[in-house]
């Protein structure tokens, strides 16, 4: 009796709350759009009994996702998204590397020390990281001012509210969840591995090709999929640190949901957004299991 | 070990400096008399004054500690639960299902699991406030609750745990008095994980909130979307002051019971 109370107590909360939302929005995209408000057609009439349910489904349409492919704003929005998280994702990935690799090469006693530096901004808001660079990258910001009192440029240069700008804030804010798989993997990395292919021939740098790179792959892979998949739904930093021609699909959604008040049409977002995602996280998941097995 | 240190030094010391930087320049102008945030002015601390005084930041932020401590409370409790059930319970029917809902939303981007958490809310017609932030907020936390407890769990020595049913404690016995102490770290590792994401989450709580329930991260949402000001400035100085206070604690409290623990085992060897 115990065991099944323990059981169902989680279990029927993320049903009811995760699981049947899901399924909401699932069947409002699939609702018709002529009246943006509740209810949406069709409803399930269970009274009616077979039929209620044979008729709800037959009455289910695709005109929110025709509407999504038919207007650019949508599908442009997707690629562009795509575009951001797999540019950010590169360029985090070349700013962890170092760190990670000079982290594991520290001296021990070090190594709590910079594992604490890294972990501290992810328990800072996030919100306030992506807010400290508008003061930075503005055209009165530090930077600029920075870059014209060394006389490297004459006119101010336009960051914040470009792409640029996004690709910053996605690489600051997203860093701690690359390092630390890629350091994760190069502290175990055996020492001796290196001096033999040294002592082999290898010079330093091609040691460090062909023997520590493949031996962080689990980390780089880790580390690239814990960035890529929240940033492709990202809102906050497009909304905070893009311009208006930045477009990503969760400020669409946002916009879609706030603004435009289409019910239908952001639940149709969410859903492809979601097919979209399901792609990387199966990846993800078949590299950890994979990892796992490597470990054993 | 000392190959290329000169990179990593310069790597290392590049690498933080990118990430502290940005905060460490916040934290400085937020003591900037001057409005404008180029023009340096001389030292001030009128912004902290005027924050103290802005009752709109204030109820904002009671709010979002209230919510954050009965989510992360809630959260804890069912996470925990979950965690259990993941490793201890073994088969039951549905078992793939409860797994994938605990991973799922770690990696759901926030737009969807807001939009549809609202649109479960409208649909059973609870009006939005508090209760439905705390609701949203447990949900998505209790996940991340039971990977840290899990991970906990399964490194753990069940022995224990059944030499305490063979002594004749019933199985809730054996989890408060056994399985619980020694898993302590991790639950309260997870509950100050999930305070932390509370505190800190815009996105669903906007989606899911309602008139009188706006938290702190809406409300500096709403401030610093029209560009950069001091107050903000002074109210991010405030919450990393505390979170570095906070961190450094725990880790020399973690620290010092290490040292104890191991100094307590060497007398116990010494002794046995």
């Amino acid at each position: 009796m115990r065991r099944l109370t323990l059981i169902a107590l989680p279990y029927l909360w993320l049903l009811a709350l995760f699981l049947v939302p899901f399924l909401i929005v699932l069947k409002i995209s699939l609702s018709d759009v002529a009246l943006a408000r509740p209810p949406y057609m069709p409803q399930l009439d269970l009274a009616a009994g077979w039929e209620g349910i044979t008729s709800f489904f037959a009455e289910l349409d695709f005109e929110n996702f025709t509407f999504l492919a038919t207007d650019d704003l949508y599908w442009k929005a997707y690629l562009s998204s795509l575009k951001i998280a797999l540019i950010s994702t590169l360029l985090t990935l070349m700013v962890g590397y170092p760190m990670a690799y000079g982290m594991a090469r520290a001296a021990p006693e070090w190594r709590p020390t910079l594992l604490m530096l890294v972990i501290l901004p992810f328990w800072t808001s996030f919100l306030i990281r992506v807010y400290s660079w508008m003061g930075i990258l503005s055209t009165d910001g530090a930077l600029n001012q920075l870059l014209l009192g060394l006389g490297l440029i004459d006119a101010p240069l336009t960051i914040l509210n470009t792409n640029t700008a996004v690709y910053i804030g996605i690489v600051y804010t997203y860093l701690p969840f690359m390092i630390l798989p890629i350091y994760a993997a190069l502290e175990k990395l055996d020492a001796s591995l290196l001096e033999a292919a040294e002592d082999l021939g290898c010079s330093r740098l091609a040691a460090f090709w062909l023997v520590t790179v493949p031996l962080s792959r689990n980390g780089i892979v880790a580390g690239c999929f814990l960035v890529f998949i929240p940033a492709l739904g990202e809102f906050v930093i497009p909304s905070l640190l893009g311009g208006s021609d930045t477009l990503m699909i969760g400020k669409v959604l946002w916009e879609e949901f706030f603004s435009n008040r289409d019910w239908p049409v952001a639940s149709a977002v969410a859903v492809i957004l979601l097919l979209i995602l399901i792609v990387p996280i199966i990846l993800f998941q078949r590299s950890e299991e994979k990892a796992r097995e490597a470990e054993q | 070990m000392r190959r290329f240190s000169w990179f990593n030094t310069t790597s290392l010391t590049l690498g933080f400096a990118f990430l502290y930087l940005p905060m460490v320049l916040l934290v400085v102008y937020s003591f900037n008399a001057s409005r404008l945030v180029t023009v340096w002015a001389g030292f001030s601390t009128k912004w902290y004054g005027e924050l103290l005084r802005n009752e709109e930041f204030l109820d904002a932020a009671w709010v979002t500690l209230r919510v954050a401590f009965f989510s992360s409370t809630l959260a804890t409790v069912l996470g925990t639960m979950a965690a259990y059930v993941l490793i201890r319970a073994g088969r039951f029917p549905g078992r793939t299902l409860f797994s994938g809902m605990i991973y799922a939303p770690l990696v759901m981007p926030e737009v969807i699991t807001g939009l549809s958490l609202l649109l479960l809310f409208i649909g059973i017609g609870l009006d939005r406030g508090v209760l439905t932030v705390v609701l949203a907020h447990t949900t998505f936390a209790m996940c991340y609750v039971s990977v840290v407890v899990s991970s906990r769990l399964a490194s753990f020595d069940m022995s224990l745990e059944e030499a305490a049913l063979d002594l004749g404690a019933t199985p809730f016995d054996s989890f408060r008095l056994v399985t619980l102490p020694i898993i302590a770290p991790a639950v309260i590792s997870g509950w100050l994980l999930a305070f932390t994401l509370s505190l800190d989450d815009l996105v669903i709580a906007s989606f899911t909130t309602g008139p009188g329930a706006t938290t702190l991260p809406i409300k500096i949402f709403s401030a610093v979307r029209l560009g950069v000001s001091p107050e903000i400035n002074a109210l991010s100085t405030i919450m990393i002051g505390i979170v570095t206070v906070g961190v450094i604690t725990a880790s020399l409290i973690s620290k010092r019971t290490a040292v104890q623990r191991a100094r307590e085992e060497q007398a116990a060897v010494r002794a046995g």
